[in-house]
């Protein structure tokens, strides 16, 4: 292939500008599902995770252990369940039963669900390094069992999750593309329609390279967590 | 209640969408442990040409793995099955889809390589060296047994992701698990098939979710 029809496949300036102004919107929408799904997987994971150390606990009375059996359910099975096919379910079947969820909104359930699955391990294994003592000592000095988590476990634990709850944000925010597959007016199905409409993959490319350019920063984020937080 | 039984659980729907299920399962299984070896091999070859240290090669593969990290694996797929045939480059769905895990996956298990191969001390390389082990013998019998262990937690986690991400393929029109399912649902108008196909990978999923927790737990989870 010839260099100039190269460029005119692939960095097709007049489609660039042409569409641009469309991308950026539909990357907007991404960035919207993606800061949404974010808080709503986070603070459900948190609290999630909590409740679970706290059923754990030997004082819990037995009726409130069993609590600990759907919960375990939700959390593996969000983690096992590949986020497209939870996706789909959301939004193809629950109208089935009546229950229907706009396109957005499906997608930032969806990904709340996944989200808050992973961060309530993560958010649990953080708490559960803290030594035990940590919580008697709070308890011996009057803090009440929900002071002690507030502000001596919880902080710490938290800090000890940062590397892998990075990562872990990360995937889950890469998967706000998937929307585009139920229809949402994101990044690539702008893309895709753009580049159907015009015949020229300029916008497929286009798209890639927002994505990366989006990215990227918290590629090296998660990166520089797993390296550098350790100390 | 009989909603949900005559809808997500209809028995009679799932008889008879059971041999597009199945042809699905076997492409899902086809695809996912042929991107599997292909990614791991990938990665672990990129993993050892990095270990060797040339500022160059290295850079490129900095580059290669950050840049396939940061893009969404649906973005890519689309851009190879889409943009491909302009570039001569055309693939059916099935190759498509094996070629963009594989790039992928190896950026993922590049990573995780590198972490196991720097996790073994500089000593161990230099004894082996003064002991009369040439490059390959020192990878092969002593920097590779030991990285297994830090290894093996976060690959068999990044495994299970490669396996989910085979989903993906159902855009590209790849009748895996999940394409057939949904057709199927436009065929019965009913979507039990998809249901089924979601416990069908929770049931080929979370032994492997499990497996990491056993193996972070037993190894230790590298934090």
């Amino acid at each position: 292939m010839e260099l100039s029809n190269f460029a005119h496949y692939f960095l097709n300036i007049d489609v660039i500008i042409e569409t641009f102004p469309a991308l950026l919107k539909g990357l907007w929408l991404n960035v919207q599902i993606a800061v949404f799904s974010l808080a709503g997987g986070l603070t459900l994971g948190a609290v999630l995770a909590v409740i679970r150390v706290t059923l754990k606990r030997k004082e819990t009375p037995w009726y409130y252990k069993i609590f600990n059996a759907p919960l375990g359910l939700y959390v593996d099975g969000f983690r096992a369940i590949p986020p497209l096919v939870a996706l789909i379910i959301i939004y193809y079947a629950l109208p089935y039963l009546g229950l229907s969820i706009p396109r957005f909104w499906a997608a930032v359930l969806t990904f709340i669900a996944i989200l808050s699955a992973f961060a309530s391990e993560i958010f649990r294994a953080g708490i559960e390094s803290i030594p035990k003592e940590q919580s008697e000592a709070s308890r011996a000095i009057g803090l009440s069992y929900v002071q002690s988590m507030i502000y001596v476990i919880l902080p710490q634990g938290i800090r000890i999750s940062m590397p892998p709850l990075t990562s872990r944000m990360v995937s889950v925010t890469k998967d706000v593309a998937l929307a585009s597959v139920i229809g949402v007016a994101d990044l690539l199905k702008e893309a895709r329609s753009a580049q159907s409409f015009l015949a020229s993959p300029t916008p497929l490319i286009l798209a890639a390279v927002m994505f990366i350019i989006f990215f990227f920063p918290f590629v090296r984020l998660a990166n520089w967590f797993e390296y550098r937080w350790k100390q | 209640m009989e909603a949900l039984i005559e809808n997500f659980f209809n028995l009679d729907v799932m008889y008879r969408s059971r041999m597009l299920l199945w042809a699905g399962v076997m492409v899902t299984l086809r695809i996912s442990v042929l991107s599997l070896l292909f990614a791991i091999s990938l990665g672990m070859l990129l993993a050892i040409i990095r270990s060797i240290g040339i500022k160059i090669v290295n850079a490129l593969i900095i580059i290669y793995v950050d840049v396939f990290r940061a893009i969404p694996v649906i973005v890519f797929l689309i851009l190879v099955y889409f943009t491909g045939p302009y570039f001569g480059l055309e693939l059916s769905p099935y190759w498509a889809a094996v070629l963009t895990f594989t790039i992928n996956g190896s950026a993922f298990f590049e990573e995780i390589f590198r972490a196991g191969i720097e996790s073994i001390d500089r000593g161990q390389t230099d004894a082996a060296k003064s002991i009369g082990l040439n490059f390959g013998q020192t990878m092969r019998y002593v920097i590779l047994p030991q990285a297994v262990q830090v290894v093996l937690p976060p690959a068999t986690s990044n495994s299970l992701e490669l396996i989910k991400t085979t989903v993906l393929a159902s855009v590209i029109a790849l009748p895996e698990l999940m394409k057939q399912a949904q057709q199927a649902h436009g065929y019965f108008a009913n979507p039990t098939p998809l249901v089924a196909a979601a416990i069908i990978f929770l049931v080929i999923l979370w032994p492997l979710v499990r497996l990491t927790e056993y193996l972070e737990k037993k190894y230790g989870k590298i934090v």
